[in-house]
Formats: structure tokens, C-alpha cells, sequence
């Protein structure tokens, strides 16, 4: 069974940082059917406690319903997944981020009838401990925790430069920054993995530049893994330590960066076959 | 005997409720709104009906009239009411909901409301707060196993009114081009307007024929039940709508079902369980009926997609 | 905490506004009230604006914050209404002072809507958009069903509760002694009950109904409901007890129309479970859309205005609740047709202009 298992091969500073730690995340070949279709079958990986990696594949592939899956939007249907080691089957979504997984939407989920801040606070509630009551009657504990809350916010806010937006309503920001919101607002959740579902979508060259600067940043300060999926090529060969290649909801390829430009199968998933002369 | 008299009863008010369902399901479906003034139009179908009869065996036909000329004089307003109900229901929806076509649907819902008040306090005005006495449309009844079940014949008319009416309905919206323009517009209104589609006269349309079944219910509910006034619409407009939700709203078999199943439920519940208890069995029913399958008997659930 | 104070939000500066707001009408109401200025139809509105303001603003919490339109908010204020009234009614010889029992009957009506509130949230908080409406309807016509069959009397031996489902019982069935008072006679209702309801105590309610939904509102649980609201999905993935916070709103929310229900109990001496049918529910309902939703102060001004409204409208006699259908609708048509919308947000851009100003100077 554990044959299976293969961590997803990576650069070589990898192995120095992370090898002698068990994976922060593993899929033993996890699969979901929706109704007779295997959207996702056997996918089996692990992802280290500070690795970037990355989750490509034509569209369809099924590249989100991983994600789905990860956080329990959808429960598996085969399969066991296990974050920090621990056997995450059973638990709701929410469950599940407390234990460690925040993520990101492809189609942008914020609140939009909140302000900036709010978005992120909010994030932070199982971090919380005052109650319903002692918030109705405005107890210290209630003005403590909010005052704590604000200052993190606020610093979380400051990684990307957004604390002078905090009053502001999150659907009236423009694109750019209502992704970085969901970013800071999965990070709010203090979570152990990170999964961002297209982060540069929508996004021009400087733009893209700046964010992979900005997910390093936050691997490097919070010291967390990173899996995310997206289409721009050259974002996910610069920063992804390993990376995935999915197609038909199966894994075809997996390697560094290097390895997986020259895998004649994933060049086929993605360009088709060459006709034979 | 007993029960089969109960059945039948109960078959024929459901019937009624499915025909008024109906109209509540298929402005859903296309408009995403719930019309709360439908079942005011019902009782506007139902005055009109009534001063039309009236009229008629007052002062049109003579005394002692012939059965030919009765019933065509009975035709006549219920088709008059039809006509009523289609313009009231085609100016209501041009002049109230039509403008609020982006609005959040709560803000439709309100109007809606305020279109039944109005429709309530204006009939109030102009026909007076005092109930009228309904003549059913038609009268008598058939008895069968040695007079040990009666039914009556508004009963039969009922059922088959209903049957009819569910018939030509799905021939409708399966086979004609209207009816294809109709599903078009209830799946995606955007889709179906590039697609060359009249949005607004499609949505118009379906108000038209809801109403114009409004006011067959009106004749047949004021025909079961005969005291007509201003609030006569709005407990079996709640039920019809509970009844469309019950079927699973949008679905116009749904409704049928619905309607159906709710008027048999309430005339058992009446005759073996509690009179007054009648509307709580029905909606305790709803509910669980709901929290089995939350989206009605036969409505389809639709997961949000991630 | 005084450095919170300085960098107060906007959102705080309008919750101390309703505050005030309420307040000052109070105290204005109060001395025209003592000079004589207010006759006795106004007086008469004064407990009932109350209970309605108290109604919108916690419908409001469900309806606005919390996003799921609830049909059935009168069924809750009737059960505060009767639990309301039959602690009063019942504690008349132990308790001689009126105000004592007018509060004791506000916690414990508020207390009964909320048990029935959390047994409701349950089953229907699972439900989405126009079915969970539909079940609240429903909920809300079993309620008034139910109270419609409900006998209750009371005695020195205590308290005597019958159920009249088949229709055969009566008051006599339940047994009580010579001194015993009827207090619900089912479809009859509550009758000869004590009015120890006053303006005094329906302001104290209002002002602890906005400060309970507002600071709710303020807290990581208004939050937490209002991200809810806005996208569930999300709300799940940042770790959000979805159901726990649902059921939260819902049950405070059901436990203030208990209370208000008992303030309106007790301002009449007799009140029937059919006052509180599917109609008031959505008389309440029309107050917080209008009113705006999430927006509390709006529904106070809403409840109070639109339960004047048709008393002002009187010398349109017979044709006022014909206006009050029409003003409804323009009003809706005003508010959200796109056109319309546009004049007055270009009206308001005029107005607004020395206050976006104001915000850059700073």
C-alpha cells in the first residue's frame, strides 16, 4: 500500500528542509464518482510541511474537485486522506479547515457586504472564545479578543498592502484586490496547508510577478505548504517545488518542474497526439 | 363508502388547488417570484363570475329560462371572467412586477403583496365587504351503490376541469413553440433572449395564462364553497402555493401532484383526525415532505456549484 | 477601550444615532403625553408601535442579517404573547406589583418563543430560500392552530392546561376550583386579562431589543452570520459552524418577537391566536423591507411610520388601506427600479458631496 506513496519529487532544497519531516498532507488514492463518472480516481500525493507545489492539467481535468475534495466540499468516495497524519474522513468543511486546510475559489467567494476587515475577523472565529452573550453585553473578554483580532487583521492586511482598504466594502474592491482578500482571508484561519485555486486568473504579467513574490513571502513567513492549481505556466514552473499533472481526473505526471516540461504524456494532454506520418 | 365519499371530496378541493398551484409554479419557474396576488385574482375571477350569472338570469334570459340558455349564459361569464382575470393579470405584471425585473426578490415579493392588498380593498369597495352567495355552476349529484355515495357533479367538473386543464397545459409547454420559449426563458433568461427569444412577452404570457386559470379555479372554488368575498383567495391561495411547494415549485406536474395529494390530505384529515387541527396535519405533512426531499416530490435539487 | 471610542467606526456612530433617536422620541412622546397634547387614539398606538418596532427590528435579524425571509415571525410573537399572558394572569395573587409581573412576563414569553424558536430553527434552517419560507408559513400557521385549541386556567392548586384537539372539550373540563380564572379559551382566545402593559415598559423593551440585535450584530456571532449569509460555501471553508450560528440569530431573534408579543398581550384584554396569522407576519415583514434590510434604525423608523400610517390616513375613510396598497407598491417600484434609481442615487450624489470631502480632508 505504501508502495504507493510517492512523495512528489522535488528540488533540491527540498529534501534538506522537509524530508526527514513526515508530509503535512497525503492522498492514498483518493477517488469520487458522480453518478457512475469517476470526476477524480486514485489520486495519490504528498506534499511537504514548507513545499509549493503545483496542480496543473487541461480544463476539466478535475482539478478543482481535488480541491473539493481536500476540503470536503464533496466527501470521497474512495480513498483516505490524511492532513498532519491524521484521517480526515468524516469531517465537514469546516472541521476540516480548523484542522489546518484554508483555500481559495477559482470564481471569487468573498462577503461581499462586509468590509475588508470584517472579511478577515471573520476568518478568525474559531481562533475566538467569547460567547454570543458576552458579546450581546459587551463583557472585556469580548472588547480583548476584538482588539486582538483588529491588530492581526491589520497585519495580515499589511502583508499585501491592503490596511488602508480595511473599512472598505469587499465586493467594491477592484479585482486584484478582492483575490489578494481571499488569500488573507484563508491565511487569517491560521492554517498548516494553503490551496489556492488559480490565484493569477484575471491577472497582467506585473500583477502575476508580484503575487508569486507574495506566495513565497507567505511560505516563507508562515512557514506553510502551499498546493496551488493554475494555468499560467510560467507561475507555477517558477515557484512550484513538485508538481502534479491531471487529466481525465487521473494523475499522469508527477516531478519537478524540469521533469514534468519533458514528459512526453503530459505534452500530449495538452497538445494532443502528433499524427503519425 | 364513507372513506370512497371522503376521497372524492377530498380529490376534487385538491383538484381546485392544483389548477390555482399551477399558476403559482409557472410564474415561479420562468419569473423566480412567488405571486402572492394570485389568489386575490381568484376572487376577482369569481366576482366576475357572479354578477355575470347574475346579470344573466336577471335580466337577459326571461323567466323560466331554457337549459341550453342557462348554461351558455354560465359559459359565457366564466369565459368573461377568463378574460378579466387574463387582462388583470397581464396589467399587474406590466405595471408592478415588470419594472422590477433586476430588483432582489424580496423587494418583488413585497409589491406582490402590496398588489393583494390593493386587489383585496378595492374589491372591498367596489363589491362590498358582505359575502355573496355563490350559485354553483352546476348543481346535483350522481348516487351511486344505492344512494351510499353521492357525488356531486361540480365535483366530476372539477376533476375533469382539472385533468383537462393539466393536459393541455403539458401538451402546451412540450410541443408548442411558446411553451419551448416558455422552458427556455425558466432556465436562463439571458440564454434565451440572445437566443431571439421575447423575454417580456414570454413572461407576460405565462401571467396570461396563470390568471385565465385563476379564474376557472375562482368559478369552481366559489362553486364548492359558495360565500364570495374580498378574502376568499387568500387561504386557498396559501394552500395552492404551499401545495406548488409541496409538488416541488416550478414543476407544472408538480403542481398537479401537489394540489392533489394536499386537498386529499386536508378532507381526511377534516373527516377521521380533527376539523380544527385540518391545516396543521396539512402543513406538518409539508414539512416533513420538505425535510425529506427539500426541494418538493418532484422538483429537482440543485447543489450550488464550487 | 477609550482609544476604540476615538477611532469609532461610521457603523457605531449610527447605532448611538437609533439610540439617541429612540430616546428623544421617548422623552418628546412622554411630555407631550403629560401636557395633554396626545388624544386618546395616539395614546392607544403608543404600547402597539412599540411591539411592532420590537417585531421588525428582531425579524430583521433573521430577514436582513441572517438572509432567510421568514413568513411565520407572528407565530412566535404569539406564543410570547400567551406565555405572556399566562404568567401574569397566574401570578396575579402572588404578585400584586404589575410592573414585577409585566417583567417576569416578558422573560418568560421571550423564553417559551425561543424554546419554540430552537425547536423551528432546527428542522427549518436546513431548508434554502423559498422553502425554508414556506415552512416558516407553515410553522407559523400550526402555532396559531395549536394556541387555538389551547385551554388554560389556573386555581390555587396551580396551573390546568388542556388540549382541545377533537373539539369536545370545554373550560369546565379542566377542572378548576371556585377561584379559578380562565385565562385561554381556545379560539376565544385570552379575555379579561389584566393591561399592565405601558409605554414605559415598551420603550426599556425597544432600547434592550437594538442594543441585543446591534451588539449581535458588532460581534464575531453577527459576523459570523452576516459572512454566512453572504456566501455559505466560504463561510464553511474558514471554519464557520454554519449551523450553530444560524440557529443563534434565529432563536434571539425569535426570543425578542416573544417578548414584544408579550408587551402586545398584555396592552389589551383580549387577545385571540388569530391576530397572529400568516397576514401580521407579513405586515412585520413589509415594515423591514421597507425599512431596509440589515438596516435597523430603518426599521424602526418603517415600523413606527407604517403603523401610523394608516391611522393618519383616516380621513381617506374607507379607501386608506387602498392607499397604504398603493404607497406600498410605489414605494417598492421607487426603491428598486432601475430607473428610478438612478434619479434619486444622481440626487443623492448632490447631497453627498461635502461628506465625501469631508472623509478626504481627513
Amino acid at each position: 500500500m505504501f508502495s504507493r506513496l510517492i512523495p512528489v519529487r522535488s528540488p533540491n532544497m527540498l529534501p534538506d528542509r522537509d524530508i526527514d519531516k513526515s508530509p503535512i498532507l497525503e492522498c492514498i488514492g483518493v477517488g469520487i464518482n458522480f453518478g457512475g463518472l469517476a470526476a477524480v480516481e486514485d489520486f495519490n500525493i504528498a506534499i511537504g510541511r514548507t513545499e509549493i507545489s503545483g496542480l496543473i492539467g487541461p480544463n476539466g481535468a478535475g482539478k478543482t474537485t481535488v480541491f473539493n475534495l481536500l476540503t470536503k466540499v464533496y466527501q470521497p468516495t474512495k480513498g483516505t486522506i490524511l492532513l498532519d497524519g491524521k484521517d480526515t474522513h468524516g469531517m465537514t468543511t469546516a472541521q476540516v479547515n480548523r484542522a489546518g486546510i484554508a483555500r481559495t475559489f477559482q470564481n471569487i467567494r468573498l462577503f461581499g457586504n462586509l468590509t475588508v476587515e470584517e472579511n478577515v475577523t471573520v476568518a478568525m472565529d474559531a481562533q475566538m472564545t467569547y460567547n454570543t452573550l458576552s458579546g450581546i453585553l459587551r463583557l472585556p473578554k469580548f472588547w480583548k479578543e476584538e482588539r486582538v483580532a483588529h491588530e492581526r487583521a491589520m497585519e495580515l492586511l499589511g502583508l499585501f498592502n491592503m490596511q488602508d482598504m480595511a473599512g472598505v466594502k469587499a465586493s467594491s474592491l477592484p479585482y486584484g484586490a478582492q483575490r489578494r482578500l481571499e488569500i488573507v482571508r484563508a491565511l487569517a484561519t491560521n492554517p498548516s496547508l494553503l490551496l489556492l485555486d488559480e490565484p493569477a486568473a484575471g491577472m497582467n504579467p506585473s500583477e502575476t510577478a508580484e503575487l508569486m513574490e507574495n506566495i513565497r513571502k507567505i511560505r516563507d513567513v508562515f512557514q506553510i505548504a502551499v498546493l496551488l492549481i493554475e494555468h499560467d505556466m510560467s507561475l507555477v514552473m517558477n515557484i512550484c517545488e513538485g508538481i502534479a499533472v491531471l487529466n481525465f481526473g487521473r494523475i499522469i505526471a508527477k516531478g519537478t518542474p524540469a521533469d514534468i516540461q519533458s514528459d512526453p504524456a503530459v505534452i500530449e494532454a495538452y497538445l494532443g497526439k502528433r499524427k503519425e506520418a | 363508502m364513507e372513506f370512497l365519499s371522503y376521497l372524492v371530496t377530498g380529490i376534487s378541493l385538491g383538484s381546485i388547488y392544483a389548477i390555482i398551484a399551477l399558476g403559482y409554479t409557472m410564474v415561479y419557474g420562468i419569473a423566480k417570484m412567488l405571486n402572492f396576488a394570485h389568489g386575490d385574482v381568484i376572487m376577482v375571477g369569481g366576482y366576475v363570475a357572479f354578477y355575470a350569472t347574475s346579470f344573466a338570469t336577471g335580466s337577459l334570459l326571461g323567466e323560466d329560462p331554457s337549459d341550453g340558455a342557462v348554461l351558455l349564459a354560465t359559459l359565457g361569464s366564466v369565459l368573461l371572467a377568463m378574460l378579466v382575470c387574463t387582462a388583470l393579470g397581464v396589467v399587474i405584471e406590466g405595471l408592478a412586477y415588470k419594472p422590477l425585473r433586476s430588483a432582489p426578490s424580496l423587494a418583488v415579493l413585497i409589491t406582490a403583496i402590496g398588489v393583494s392588498y390593493f386587489l383585496q380593498n378595492a374589491a372591498q369597495l367596489i363589491f362590498g365587504a358582505a359575502p355573496k352567495n355563490f350559485t354553483p355552476v352546476v348543481s346535483g349529484q350522481l348516487t351511486l351503490f344505492g344512494g351510499q355515495l353521492r357525488i356531486s357533479y361540480i365535483a366530476l367538473l372539477t376533476v375533469a376541469t382539472c385533468l383537462v386543464i393539466m393536459a393541455a397545459l403539458t401538451t402546451f409547454i412540450n410541443k408548442s413553440k411558446l411553451g419551448k420559449a416558455m422552458r427556455a426563458c425558466s432556465e436562463d433568461k439571458g440564454a434565451a433572449q440572445l437566443m431571439g427569444i421575447n423575454v417580456n412577452g414570454t413572461i407576460s404570457m405565462t401571467f396570461a395564462i396563470g390568471s385565465a386559470l385563476a379564474a376557472i379555479a375562482g368559478v369552481l372554488l366559489c362553486s364548492y364553497s359558495p360565500l364570495l368575498q374580498p378574502t376568499t383567495g387568500s387561504m386557498p391561495g396559501i394552500k395552492a402555493f404551499t401545495a406548488a411547494v409541496f409538488g416541488g415549485i416550478g414543476s407544472v406536474p408538480g403542481a398537479f401532484l401537489g394540489g392533489l395529494l394536499l386537498g386529499i390530505i386536508e378532507s381526511l384529515a377534516q373527516a377521521y383526525i380533527s376539523t380544527q387541527l385540518s391545516n396543521t396535519i396539512m402543513f406538518a405533512v409539508l414539512i416533513v415532505v420538505l425535510l425529506v426531499k427539500p426541494a418538493g416530490l418532484l422538483g429537482k435539487y440543485v447543489p450550488e456549484k464550487v | 477601550m477609550r482609544q476604540y471610542l476615538k477611532s469609532m467606526k461610521t457603523v457605531t456612530k449610527v447605532d448611538f444615532a437609533t439610540y439617541l433617536g429612540v430616546i428623544l422620541a421617548f422623552i418628546i412622546v412622554t411630555v407631550c403625553q403629560s401636557m395633554g397634547l396626545l388624544n386618546r387614539s395616539m395614546t392607544g398606538m403608543l404600547v402597539p408601535i412599540c411591539c411592532y418596532v420590537c417585531m421588525a427590528v428582531s425579524l430583521n435579524l433573521t430577514v436582513g442579517i441572517l438572509g432567510e425571509l421568514s413568513l411565520g415571525h407572528a407565530g412566535f410573537m404569539s406564543v410570547g404573547a400567551f406565555s405572556g399572558i399566562v404568567t401574569a394572569m397566574s401570578l396575579q395573587s402572588a404578585i400584586p406589583n404589575d410592573l414585577v409581573r409585566m417583567i417576569l412576563a416578558l422573560i418568560v414569553g421571550a423564553f417559551f418563543a425561543a424554546v419554540v424558536g430552537f425547536i423551528v430553527g432546527i428542522p427549518v434552517l436546513r431548508l434554502r430560500g423559498d422553502y425554508l419560507a414556506i415552512v416558516t408559513l407553515a410553522f407559523g400557521e400550526i402555532i396559531k392552530d395549536l394556541i387555538n385549541c389551547l385551554l388554560v386556567g389556573w386555581d390555587e392548586n396551580g396551573l390546568h392546561i388542556a388540549l382541545n384537539l377533537d373539539g369536545t372539550k370545554s373550560m369546565s373540563s379542566l377542572g378548576l376550583t371556585e377561584n379559578g380564572i380562565e385565562i385561554i379559551k381556545g379560539a376565544q382566545g385570552a379575555t379579561g386579562n389584566a393591561r399592565i402593559a405601558t409605554f414605559t415598559v415598551g420603550f426599556v423593551l425597544v432600547m434592550i431589543t437594538l442594543i441585543v440585535v446591534l451588539n449581535l450584530v458588532r460581534s464575531r456571532t453577527g459576523r459570523a452570520v452576516m459572512a454566512i449569509r453572504d456566501n455559505r460555501i466560504a463561510a464553511e471553508s474558514v471554519g464557520l459552524n454554519v449551523t450553530k450560528y444560524k440557529l443563534t440569530a434565529f432563536v434571539v431573534s425569535t426570543a425578542l418577537a416573544g417578548a414584544a408579543g408579550a408587551l402586545f398581550g398584555l396592552n389589551y384584554s383580549n387577545v385571540t391566536a388569530a391576530q397572529f396569522d400568516f397576514n401580521t407576519s407579513i405586515l412585520v415583514l413589509v415594515y423591514v423591507v421597507l425599512g431596509g434590510l440589515g438596516n435597523i434604525w430603518g426599521s424602526v423608523v418603517a415600523a413606527t411610520v407604517l403603523y401610523i400610517l394608516p391611522e393618519a390616513l383616516r380621513q381617506f375613510s374607507d379607501y386608506r388601506m387602498l392607499v397604504y396598497a398603493i404607497v406600498l407598491i410605489l414605494v417598492m417600484l421607487a426603491t428598486n427600479n432601475p430607473t428610478f434609481k438612478a434619479i434619486f442615487s444622481r440626487l443623492r450624489r448632490k447631497d453627498d458631496l461635502p461628506d465625501t470631502a469631508g472623509k478626504e480632508a481627513q
